[in-house]
């Protein structure tokens, strides 16, 4: 999301081969220790919790580095991040909740 | 591109100082991101409220070969980066066969995806049906429909990405697209990897059997 989108333009292709092969390493690390967290059969919120948040690095990993837009002008990222953002957490609040109302109805009390 | 005069609302070409082919993918994912993030919600739906939902994957093999899995798409990721980033410099030899190289791992992809949905079928499990036993009940069958449906709409996307790819390669090295083109497919290809990210620990390792 540099400021300078134009220049990024310019030059066509910012970063170097170094740093995705540093984003790749990383997203390979980051994909072990959620095989990890498995391996270890923790107890189901923390894991949903830990796993959540790891793939959310893991995607905005990807995002930024692989699919440019961290060298896009920002207007792109504020199209894109913030309504997806918004309709997810619109989707969190009216819609999601429901599940655990029948849950409770039939006594599986989460 | 760089002809943005004053302000990018008056008059200016290109507010977002991108082409509008890459504008436009930018959008299809942001449209395509919400159908797997309502797919991807629809399943926790379910299974939240669900009684007897099955956790039937063992560590070995079921767990080792996902990862497996997330391994070739992240790789076959960076090749798409490298092949974008080789087709800016114009070497068109050198992106072309990144970007057969991306394919292949997609196409390693979809087998090994495929070999493991086939041993599930002669398991018993099925998008209707399971054999499973959770608490006394048989398992849920939404685990089957849940499970082939997010699977297989991400499969259905890199089979796409595939032969995207493959056309994209061929046009590529017989100069009909530019670097543009290439770097439009590998935006979808990023995003296909992306989802999987989701769908591996959401599917695969919230999935793992708890008795070890």
């Amino acid at each position: 999301m540099s400021a300078h989108g134009a220049t990024a333009e310019a030059t066509h292709q910012p970063g170097s081969k170094k740093l995705f092969m540093w984003v790749w390493f990383w997203l390979l690390i980051l994909t072990g220790v959620e095989t990890f967290l498995a391996y270890l059969r923790l107890e189901p919120h923390l894991m949903l919790t830990l796993l959540i948040g790891l793939s959310l690095i893991k995607a905005a990993l990807i995002v930024a580095y692989f699919m440019h837009l961290r060298f896009e002008k920002i207007g792109l990222f504020l199209i894109i991040v913030p309504s997806l953002v918004f309709c997810l957490t619109m989707i969190l609040i009216f819609v999601f909740p429901d599940s655990l109302r029948i849950a409770q109805l039939s006594g599986l009390g989460h | 591109m760089d002809t943005l005069a004053g302000s990018a609302w008056d008059g200016g070409v290109a507010p977002f100082a991108t082409n509008t082919k890459k504008l436009g993918m930018w959008l299809f994912l942001l449209s395509d991101s919400l159908t797997f993030s309502t797919a991807i919600l629809a399943y926790a739906y379910v299974r939240l409220s669900s009684a007897n939902w099955p956790r039937p994957f063992e560590f070995s093999p079921a767990v080792v070969n996902a990862t497996f899995l997330t391994f070739i798409l992240l790789s076959s990721s960076l090749t798409m980066v490298m092949a974008v980033a080789a087709a800016h410099r114009d070497e068109i030899r050198k992106a072309v066969i990144y970007i057969i190289l991306t394919a292949i791992g997609g196409i390693a992809f979809v087998v090994l995806h495929l070999m493991e949905w086939f041993r599930l079928f002669a398991e018993g499990v099925t998008p209707w049906s399971n054999h499973y036993v959770v608490n006394g009940q048989p398992g849920d069958p939404l685990f089957g429909g849940t499970f082939f449906g997010l699977t297989g709409l991400h499969m259905l996307h890199v089979s796409i990405g595939v032969i995207y790819l493959c056309i994209i390669a061929y046009g590529f090295g017989r100069r009909k697209f530019n670097a543009d083109h290439v770097e439009v497919s590998g935006l979808y290809w990023h995003f296909v990897d992306l989802v999987w990210m989701f769908i591996f620990p959401m599917v695969y390792l919230m999935s793992v059997n708890l008795k070890g």
